[in-house]
């Protein structure tokens, strides 16, 4: 390993990158190197600084500091188009793919040739690279019909057909299911294979032990560390991107069941595009227990718990909260029954991003007494209510009249924790809970779900994160095409049964 | 009274009068159209067809030449869109409110450069507008041959741009880019396309259109400026788009469907219906919202349209 590091020349070299932004370093003074035919794993916690160095190199940003270089000249890129021109591509962790228009039409833009478009030219072009690298797209697809998984190789066939050697991906992992991972990776594989060089970021620590050769650790912008995969551990990697050790396991504790809290029976309902989404799901979730939802991303997840949370009125099938049957479609009326909610998009329906940390709290309370009383609210009575939320589930932020889009990932998720929680509902449904958070976020989270098991909540817990599943959950169900595939108590569970159902296989 | 609806006369004249009066619609919803298949709302539109009417009218009123006219009047288009890229895409400001005060702005200057040149007589000044031009042997074919081969020379150019735009818009390099940054401007950006220029471009594109469109009112359609003379016309433009769903040959579809309103209305008020006629003057607005409402549910606006784009400078 040592000996082909010294006598090949690095394909990317970044000396003492320094990236500022209006009153934070982002990057400083950070030192990568890129071999051919290498997976080099960028790891880090959210705001470490490794997709603002990522985009340093792709020429979406300016440097600051410092210099590139690649195959050993010196570079100064003032736009994507400069990267390109240097064989890096980015695949972005939000694709950067237009919906509406075909797999072609993505891949040509920027490419196209002549000034009239040519399309049979392109296409006879993109399925020969397809061919190449195993790819099975339609060229003529239109991008909103194909699946999360295959709108990233189409993201990476924009790469190739690019020629692009040096392929930057930022968590390409977190919005795959197991078996689309396990593709990836052996198209990773193949494409290093035959000459390319990736980047990986990810703090997915398993991840990065299985795909990259080496690893280079950013904290807080700056680089801490730099090993050989083989010579370090998951603890290790662990502590160095945190910076303290971690609490390995949590203690679930044991599980003291009472009476039904949530039933669903029967449910279905359409999504968006007309398609069922939602296809007869049933289950019961009792006091005291967590009930995780397992599955892919997009197989009726997000339309189930628009559903238990009364925003969409369910075409068939009805919900009991306590033995009551709650209306469907009634926001009013779940919120009357004290449902706990923690939405998927805690930017988009969970938070109002302009209003303040205060004003965010009492979203659910202020029509109710004490804040609220003949129809006007107490300022007095809000300030003492916020201030009891900030100081319970520690949220960091300037101060309650701070507006919430101030506060980091983490932060917004204690405010929404904090709003839902503080009453000590008897039923939470969390939605994604920790999605992009950060380790350290996420064990909070994760703690505050069963501390309310422990004081008696019945907590559903909606989740594509399999490790988040197993972590936290009493009894496992998985949802695969609006169906439920199969439920196994958390004991009986295994990580490959569960793995083939979230992929629609039952045994 | 039906007898003299059906007369080959009112025919012949209904349709000419129907293609004659979309010609400055047609071509401001391609105009349109162009800018926000871009992600760009130009608001503007009505302004700058005014001032195109002002523009070109003076500049024949000057020298005589119709067709300097119409240049004039497409290059005072593409200036107040270039003022309109500054501020909406450049600075990245509200579209509504940059188009809204482009409009409004560009009315008053229309009026003021105008009363600069003629002053106030109590007769306006008049020039000697574009006629008809008919086509050779086309023209004699009956009943068509007197509607749809006897039109302006800006009415053909502007028939000829409806299959031209599609084009561009669909087969070519740069109608792919427009579209892509309408859509999703980030990812126009990360495959090198510029996002910025090329919505300049198109609201210039889109400005010297609203600008022929109406020196189209001034120097064919009438004799003189009036400053209500574009009367709403750039609105119906942007209601065509959307009927359009953002597609050149629909939204000429609409703006056609309006002309004919439009003409059909004038004629039934000469009829002698014994109506107030403002009724008349309302039916082809009215008909318009009611066709907006049935078909805008199913409209697919551009993902990207009223979103200034720069790159964000945060992590």
């Amino acid at each position: 390993m040592e000996g082909r590091i010294l006598e090949k020349q690095a394909v990317i070299e970044m000396r003492g990158v320094t990236k500022r932004f209006v009153d934070v370093i982002a990057n400083d003074k950070v030192d990568l190197k890129l071999f051919p035919n290498e997976v080099v794993g960028l790891l880090g916690e959210n705001g470490a600084g490794k997709t603002t160095l990522m985009n340093v190199l792709f020429g979406y940003y300016n440097l600051d500091g410092g210099e590139m270089l690649i195959g050993g000249e010196k570079v100064s890129f003032s736009s994507p188009k400069d990267a390109i021109n240097h064989g890096i591509a980015m695949i972005h962790q939000h694709f950067t793919l237009v919906q509406t228009q075909t797999v072609l039409e993505n891949v040509m833009i920027g490419m196209e040739g002549s000034f009239f478009l040519n399309y049979k030219k392109a296409k006879e072009k993109l399925l020969g690279i397809e061919k190449e690298f195993g790819f099975h797209l339609d060229p003529d697809a239109v991008v909103w019909t194909l699946s999360i998984g295959e709108q990233q190789k189409l993201e990476i066939l924009k790469a190739l057909y690019r020629d692009a050697k040096i392929l930057i991906m930022d968590e390409p992992t977190a919005v795959l299911a197991p078996t689309e991972t396990i593709e990836l990776f052996e198209t990773l594989h193949n494409l290093v294979k035959s000459g390319h060089s990736i980047i990986f970021i990810s703090h997915h620590l398993q991840e990065v032990m299985d795909i990259c050769d080496r690893v280079v650790v950013l904290r807080n912008g700056k680089r801490v560390a730099e090993t050989e995969v083989s010579e370090t551990t998951i603890p290790e990697l662990a502590s160095l991107m945190v910076g303290r050790e971690l609490l390995e396991r949590l203690d679930k504790g044991k599980s003291k069941t009472g009476e039904v809290i949530l039933e669903a029976k029967d449910l279905r309902v359409k999504n968006n595009r007309g398609i069922t989404a939602v296809d007869g799901l049933s289950f019961v979730l009792k006091e005291g227990e967590v009930l995780g939802v397992a599955g892919v991303s997009g197989n009726g997840q997000t339309e189930l718990s628009e559903m238990l949370f009364g925003e969409v009125k369910p075409e068939e099938g009805e919900i009991y909260i306590s033995g009551k049957k709650v209306p469907g479609g009634s926001l009013s009326s779940v919120i009357k029954e004290s449902m706990a909610r923690i939405p998927e998009d805690r930017i988009k329906t969970g938070l109002f991003m302009d209003l303040s940390v205060k004003e965010n709290m009492i979203l659910e309370s202020h029509v109710k007494e004490p804040i609220s009383k003949n129809g006007l609210i107490n300022i007095k009575e809000i300030r003492s209510f916020a201030d009891n939320c900030i100081k319970s589930f520690s949220v960091k932020t300037d101060g309650m009249d701070a507006p919430v889009k101030s506060l980091s990932g983490g932060n917004l998720q204690k405010v929404i924790l904090a709003r839902e929680l503080v009453g000590d509902p008897k039923l939470v449904v969390a939605c994604q809970p920790t999605r992009g958070l950060d380790v350290g976020a996420m064990e909070y989270v994760h703690q505050a779900m069963l501390n309310q098991k422990e004081s008696g909540a019945g907590v559903l817990l909606i989740s594509d994160d399999l490790d988040e599943i197993f972590l936290l959950s009493d009894r496992i169900i998985v949802m695969y095409e609006g169906k439920i595939m199969g439920e196994v108590s958390a004991e009986e569970a295994d990580r490959d049964k569960i793995g083939l159902w979230m992929s629609g296989v039952t045994s | 009274m039906m007898s003299e609806i059906f007369t080959v006369t009112f025919i012949t004249g209904l349709i000419a009068a129907t293609l004659r009066m979309s010609t400055p619609i047609i071509l401001a919803t391609l105009g349109e159209i162009i800018t926000e298949r871009s992600g760009v709302l130009n608001l503007g539109i009505e302004g700058t067809m005014v001032f195109g009417a002002a523009l070109g009218f003076l500049t024949t009123l000057a020298t005589g030449n119709l067709w300097l006219g119409v240049f004039v009047a497409a290059l005072g288009g593409i200036v107040l869109s270039l003022l309109m890229a500054v501020l909406a895409v450049y600075m990245g400001l509200s579209q509504h409110v940059s188009g809204l005060g482009i409009t409004i702005f560009a009315s008053g200057l229309a009026m003021f450069i105008y009363r600069l040149v003629v002053g106030s007589p109590i007769v306006p000044p008049v020039i000697t507008p574009f006629t008809p031009v008919a086509i050779p042997l086309l023209f004699r074919i009956p009943i068509l041959g007197g509607s749809f081969f006897t039109q302006y020379s800006l009415t053909y150019i502007t028939w000829a741009l409806i299959p031209l735009v599609s084009i561009f818009l669909f087969k070519t390099r740069a109608g792919l880019r427009v579209r892509t940054i309408g859509q999703n401007p980030f990812a126009a950006d990360t495959v090198g396309v510029n996002v910025n220029l090329t919505r300049t471009l198109c609201l210039a594109a889109g400005g010297a259109f609203f600008g022929v469109a109406g020196a189209f009112l001034t120097l064919a359609h009438q004799n003189m400026f009036l400053i209500d003379v574009i009367g709403g016309r750039g609105w119906i433009a942007i209601a065509m788009t959307i009927f359009g769903n953002w597609n050149p040959v629909m939204g000429a579809v609409g703006a056609l469907m309006f002309g004919f309103l439009d003409a059909f209305q004038l004629r039934m008020q000469t009829l002698g219906v014994d109506l107030p006629f403002h009724i008349f003057l309302m039916i082809p607005y009215l008909i318009t919202i009611l066709a907006l409402i049935s078909v805008s549910r199913k409209a697919t606006v551009p993902a990207g349209l009223l979103r200034p784009y720069r790159r964000e400078e945060k992590g």
